[in-house]
């Protein structure tokens, strides 16, 4: 009844193609931002914090980034967990060779580092398409991951092999380390995604996002009305890696604080951001939010339910859950293969007609 | 002969032909052992409509494709606008001012009309990186421009209703027109239609005709056309090129091309007597 565009008259060019084009959505956008700057903060504690809000702020950034290069750039990439260790390794290695300077700089810059890496090993796609870039990808990911185990110069040689964020501070407040609390925690990662998604979000509606999905749809269309592949796909790789980047340094330094390369950033990591974004919606910013936020809530529901409702052995809660997560995906690709976002857009043009759908 | 005069001449319908705007010099293209295109010349004079014909698998759209830079000839030249032009990417030749429609459909599924469309203004879309990123600044001020100019040809073209809808939700004819209007988004100084009218109901092929003519006609643009149904290419076009396996077996106004006994040959067939 009130979601419509009726009434809403755009009398500019620049007014149609806003994010929100109506009211209503606009307003709900708001009232969110401000829930989750303004009232959040005061009532998050450790748990809410570690087992949600902070995992979910962080995953969301990471499906942005896969999502700009596959959902929107069309190109499959399996490397997304060693993409994440280049930006948690930059991090640590800023960290300790600069302890004054703020830790969002070293953030950004460790995004930069890591598009740097992504361009490079995102130059066989101008060759190499589908599943045979998906296979390149995935040599990157076990290479990166076997360098940072390798060279002790990543680690700083301490004797365990794993880095550990030193405590690290922003405008004076601890952000990283042992003093960190929860809803400065909370604020960090809300600020950076917040940013990188309007970006991304400006990025894919302009003239960047149009070439990127005219090589997604059809390359060979794409390259006759003149875009340039090579330029298109190494941005697009750039981008979508320094997001990746930032993801991977939060990861490590704001929310687990110590890492072991392997099992912080191995191939699984890589398939769940693929996950999260195939069950999100591929090419769509919300469908990078709601896959996040479906993949970390789904294992936290499902935990409270079957181990503290139903009493449950942990164990065996853990391998049900694995295989309903599986189940869930499964029937996801065949029920909705355009993801959660589809579904939403579908909502939204039903509430635009509803109760008068005639 | 008027057509002959360099500097152009008046047509009967008074449009105005220019000079010489794309001259193939003696095209051959092989593919491996197999010769597509065998040693052919002709020209695009500016402002004209010219049609390229032939039996399936006579070399027109590999022509096409030369043109375009799609395929590189082994021998021969392409000359436009007076210069000879290397061997160049198909994104080069974009931003050259040469636009394209394909034989199948080539739009790009998951975007709306109005997005395929503003894809055709990309060569004219200049602003940074950063003003894209924050929406400010000129990448805004550009938006909004090439929006109007794309508004246009929505109007020209007579799609304002599918503005928003998804292209791949869109019927075979419509998808016909806004890959013309993606091609003329661009302003493009030569037009490359490859088959326009390809399996299209007689209404469609009616409304495309009259589109091509009011768009050589209102914006001057110069094009270039493959087609099969033969009133179509003998009412449109200005002059016409016959190919047959490769080689050009005819060329100049459809009047002389319908006289010529080896297009007669070529398509009914030589008579055994």
């Amino acid at each position: 009844m009130f979601y419509r565009e009726a009434g809403d008259f755009k009398t500019s060019y620049a007014s149609d193609s806003q994010t929100f084009p109506i009211r209503f959505d606009r307003w709900r956008y708001y009232a969110i931002l401000a829930v989750a700057f303004g009232v959040v903060p005061f009532f998050i504690n450790d748990y809410w914090a570690n087992a949600v809000f902070v995992p979910f702020l962080i995953y969301a950034i990471a499906a942005i980034g896969l999502n700009i290069l596959t959902g929107y750039c069309g190109q499959v990439s399996l490397g997304t967990g060693g993409f994440m260790a280049v930006g948690a390794y930059a991090v640590y290695k800023l960290m300790t060779a600069f302890p004054d300077v703020p830790i969002l700089i070293h953030v950004l810059l460790a995004g930069g580092i890591t598009a740097a890496v992504g361009v490079l090993f995102g130059l066989p796609s101008l060759r190499i398409k589908g599943f045979y870039l998906a296979v390149a990808t995935l040599a990157a990911q076990f290479f990166l991951v076997w360098l940072f185990n390798k060279v002790p110069w990543f680690y700083n040689h301490s004797a365990s092999g794993q880095i550990s964020a030193p405590e690290r501070a922003m405008f004076g407040v601890p952000v990283t380390g042992a003093t960190a609390t929860a809803p400065v925690k909370y604020l960090f990662c809300l600020a950076i995604l917040f940013a990188l998604a309007w970006l991304a979000r400006n990025l894919t509606r302009g003239t960047l996002g149009r070439k990127w999905m005219a090589i997604r749809d059809m390359d060979i269309a794409a390259e006759i009305i003149g875009v340039n592949p090579l330029t298109t796909k190494l941005s697009a790789f750039a981008i979508s890696s320094f997001y990746i980047g930032v993801a991977g340094a939060l990861f490590f330094s704001v929310y687990l604080g110590a890492v072991e390369v392997g099992e912080a950033f191995g191939i699984q990591k890589s398939f769940l951001i693929l996950f999260m974004i195939i069950i999100g919606g591929l090419g769509s910013i919300f469908g990078s939010f709601a896959g996040a936020a479906f993949l970390v809530l789904l294992p936290v529901l499902l935990k409270n339910l079957l181990v503290g409702q139903l009493g449950w052995a942990t164990d065996l809660a853990a391998h049900v859950e694995l295989m309903i997560v599986g189940a869930l995906i499964v029937i996801f690709l065949i029920a909705e293969p355009h993801g959660l976002a589809q579904l939403w857009r579908l909502a939204k043009e039903k509430l635009r007609l509803w109760p008068f759908p005639h | 002969m008027n057509a002959m005069n360099p500097d152009g001449y008046t047509t009967a319908d008074g449009r105005r032909i220019g000079p010489v705007l794309m001259e193939m010099k003696s095209i051959t293209l092989r593919f491996g052992g197999v010769k597509a295109i065998t040693d052919i010349s002709f020209d695009i004079r500016e402002g004209e409509i010219r049609a390229i014909i032939g039996p399936n698998g006579a070399g027109k759209s590999s022509m096409l494709n030369v043109i375009s830079g799609f395929y590189v000839p082994q021998e021969g030249e392409v000359w436009f606008r007076g210069e000879r032009r290397g061997p160049m990417r198909p994104y080069a030749v974009a931003r050259l001012g040469i636009a394209r429609t394909f034989q199948n459909i080539a739009l790009f599924d998951g975007m709306s009309v109005l997005d395929n469309i503003m894809t055709g203004r990309l060569t004219r879309m200049k602003a940074g990186l950063l003003s894209q990123a924050i929406w400010w600044g000129a990448a805004e001020k550009e938006e909004t421009a090439n929006r109007e100019k794309v508004e246009k040809i929505i109007d020209f073209l007579e799609i304002q209703n599918i503005r928003k809808t998804p292209v791949g939700r869109l019927p075979y004819g419509l998808k016909k027109r806004v890959e013309l209007a993606r091609a003329l988004a661009a302003e493009p100084m030569l037009l490359l239609l490859d088959e326009p009218m390809a399996g299209m109901n007689v209404e469609e092929k009616e409304d495309m005709c009259r589109f091509i003519l009011d768009v050589n006609d209102e914006f001057g643009t110069t094009i270039a056309l493959i087609e099969h149904d033969m009133g179509v290419v003998m009412d449109l076009s200005d002059r016409v090129v016959v190919m047959d396996y490769g080689r050009k077996i005819g060329d100049g106004t459809p009047d002389e091309v319908r006289a010529n006994p080896d297009v007669i040959n070529a398509y009914l067939g030589v008579a055994h007597d």
